[in-house]
């Protein structure tokens, strides 16, 4: 790891000045793709896995279901699942801040379902408009978060516990809102459109052209700053790579959506499906969040070194409550998309695997449960390969106890590569 | 000695409850120097660097900062003065990069967002002065380090700041031979760049190799104050061990 040249230099050699060669030995960039690509390989080699088991896990589960079920790669097929992994997608998000802490929230799916019937009661029972009702169930998501979060923060209590405590306190919230035996309905048509209703085909091709056009734009005006103020930076080939990647991902998806889905040529099905754009624009939210703003940068912190980060002047405290108030507000936007999906809020929404489920999504998206290391992403690409075990079983006509063990199985396999790339990461950290 | 000190502590007594730690502590630091202070285990140099950071307020005692008296309360005041302590178990978190590291808890910031390509020019610049050369990307995580590159960081993070004083907490203590090397060469360095430099640290060898003067703890005392040039390994060892030597040290304990 040292290099020898450091032995050898006279002490009385003093660097005052900023010629190139005090510092020659700093790569401020790998200069053609394949350096990229062989850095990208080193990184992998190290133990860096990234996303990639999750998208290769992805690609695999497409591959296998698309071979076995003539159904599977429909659009309409798609369309579902992209409907069905909404829910689970946004909870795995929710979850990733608390993660990064290396604390969990086991209450999160049922105080989300908390928060769906709240806006559900302030629809049908007070008449309120849907956009008030959403910002009650964030209101009422923030204050839950809160509190746990200065239990946790505050008097030291395992964040296991606390949440626990409140997953089993807040099912019997829900069954006293609700009452035994019912449910609420999810009539309003914002609230559930979310999940069936599609954005108009001309709007879908609009914004995805807007997102690819804008992510294109910031990845080269980066570039750009970053080649002109000598600094590190990934050549131009791979940031064009980068940027076709995500045109033919985005586009292909708003093509096949915008494809009439229907059945029945009298009632044409065509256009994304709201929730992508809610899954979509909280992925965006919380990726600036966590990479590009200094709260993300604390919460990576606190997660790695939270005596470090301590010294470091950070109000350890704060960031503690801070990662519960944005899970649980955001795991109030899942129990609507949940509720949206269901067409119904019951005392049952948000309990059973809910949470399990997006806690499995988010490590085998690549979050580790040891805390420090994750990303939104992961979030969602964990949970749509959880959408697809579901979906593709089902349409298999597969017994359910299949998809338990199956789903069991995929996330073990996900812990697993998360505990041996720990321990390549350590054994090539001391080399 | 003609030359201001950085900072100087005067009569500096502390007490935890019963127990009396520093006895009328006088301590100096040069700019442009290297001081060692030595002192066996439980003589009272933790105590003194945790004083001077401002985690301990002291029960009696005055402290100058450039000639000037200045109150310390807290390890605030103390990064405010420019005085900036690495300890020995180095505060780097392992998942950020060396960047992200230095500007750990004092990010700069462009609007909403964070400053990246500044805040990676300014680590590149400070390891650049600091002649930094075995490390092989700013950006890469601090996991991957070695002990000696990643003492190097918690070192270079200090000077970051513009401090002018930096305390070292047994720098060496974990580190193999090339490794100490480096870490050293960089500690004369700073020294160079006028900065005042306080090396703690059990190894003579290294002590003699970049250190000025040596201030040696005997129980909580200051047995001596000498300039390196002036003694031997062997009279440094009996003031810590003995609190004296020969004609040096502590009159009588």
């Amino acid at each position: 790891m040292t290099t020898s040249s450091t032995g050898t230099q006279p002490a009385q050699n003093v660097g005052s000045g900023l010629a190139d060669s005090d510092f020659a030995i700093d790569a401020r960039q790998t200069t053609t793709l394949g350096e990229a690509w062989q850095a990208y390989l080193n990184r992998l080699r190290g133990g860096d896995m990234g996303a990639l088991p999750a998208t290769l896990g992805l690609v695999v589960l497409f591959v296998v279901f698309g071979s076995l079920s003539d159904t599977f790669l429909t659009a309409l097929n798609i369309a579902n699942l992209i409907t069905q992994a909404g829910a689970i997608c946004v909870l795995a998000m929710a979850l990733i801040p608390v993660l990064l802490l290396g604390d969990i929230d086991l209450s999160a799916g049922v105080a989300g379902a908390v928060g769906a019937a709240v806006a559900a009661l302030a629809i049908d029972d007070h008449g309120l408009p849907w956009y008030v009702a959403v910002v009650g169930a964030l209101v009422v998501g923030m204050v839950l978060g809160a509190f746990i979060g200065a239990l946790v923060a505050k008097l030291g209590i395992p964040s296991f516990v606390v949440t626990l405590a409140f997953f089993l306190a807040l099912q019997g919230v829900l069954l006293k809102m609700i009452g035994q035996g019912g449910s609420v309905r999810v009539a309003d048509p914002v609230l559930r459109g979310i999940t069936i209703k599609n954005v108009p085909v001309t709007v879908g091709w609009i914004v995805a052209v807007a997102v690819v056009v804008l992510f294109a734009a910031l990845a080269l005006l980066r570039h750009r700053a970053q080649v002109r103020r000598g600094l590190a930076h990934q050549p131009l080939s791979l940031i064009v790579v980068k940027i076709a990647g995500l045109a033919v991902v985005v586009l292909g998806l708003t093509a096949l959506l915008n494809v009439d889905r229907s059945r029945n040529p009298n009632f044409p099905i065509q256009g994304v499906p709201y929730v992508l754009l809610v899954v979509g624009a909280l992925l965006v939210l919380f990726t600036f969040l966590l990479s590009r703003t200094r709260y993300g940068r604390h919460v990576y912190a606190v997660g790695g070194n939270r005596e470090a980060a301590r010294r470091a002047g950070i109000n350890v405290d704060r960031i503690r409550i801070s990662v519960f108030v944005i899970c649980t507000s955001t795991a109030a936007i899942s129990g609507i998309i949940a509720a949206s999906y269901a067409g119904k809020v019951s005392p049952s929404s948000g309990g059973g695997n809910t949470l399990l489920y997006a806690v499995g999504a988010a490590v085998i998206g690549g979050t580790s449960l040891f805390g420090g290391k994750g990303k939104a992403r992961d979030g969602v690409i964990g949970g749509v390969v959880i959408a697809t075990i579901a979906n593709g079983l089902g349409l298999l006509n597969q017994a359910s106890w299949i998809n338990y063990v199956v789903t069991g199985g995929v996330l073990l396999l996900a812990a697993s590569v998360d505990a041996l790339s720990r321990r390549r990461r350590s054994a090539s950290g001391v080399s | 000695m003609t030359t201001t000190p950085l900072l100087e502590l005067r009569g500096i007594n502390k007490s935890f409850g019963a127990v009396h730690v520093l006895h009328d502590v006088d301590f100096a630091v040069y700019p442009g120097q290297v001081t060692a202070l030595v002192g066996d285990n439980g003589a009272g140099k933790s105590t003194l660097v945790k004083t001077i950071a401002g985690i301990y307020s002291a029960d009696t005692g005055q402290r100058y900062f450039e000639g000037e008296p200045v109150d310390i309360h807290g390890p605030r005041d103390a990064a405010d003065l420019g005085i900036e302590v690495v300890y020995q178990d180095l505060a780097l978190c392992d998942n950020l990069d060396i960047v992200e590291n230095m500007f750990l808890g004092r990010e700069l910031m462009k609007g909403p967002q964070l400053d990246e390509a500044t805040m990676e020019a300014r680590a590149r610049e400070t390891l650049a002065s600091l002649s930094v050369r075995t490390v092989k990307s700013v950006r890469q995580s601090v996991a991957s380090l070695s002990g000696g590159q990643r003492q190097t960081v918690a070192i270079a993070k200090s000077v970051l700041w513009n401090s002018k004083v930096v305390l070292l907490d047994e720098p060496t203590a974990a580190l193999g031979v090339a490794q100490t090397r480096q870490v050293l060469d960089l500690v004369r360095r700073l020294a160079d760049q006028g900065l005042g430099v306080v090396l703690i640290s059990h190894n003579m060898v290294d002590v003699f190799e970049v250190a000025d003067r040596i201030t040696t703890l005997y129980l909580g005392r200051v047995a001596a104050d000498v300039a390196t040039k002036d003694v031997t390994n062997t009279q440094v060892v009996e003031l810590i061990t003995a609190g004296r030597s020969g004609d040096l040290g502590l009159a009588s304990v």
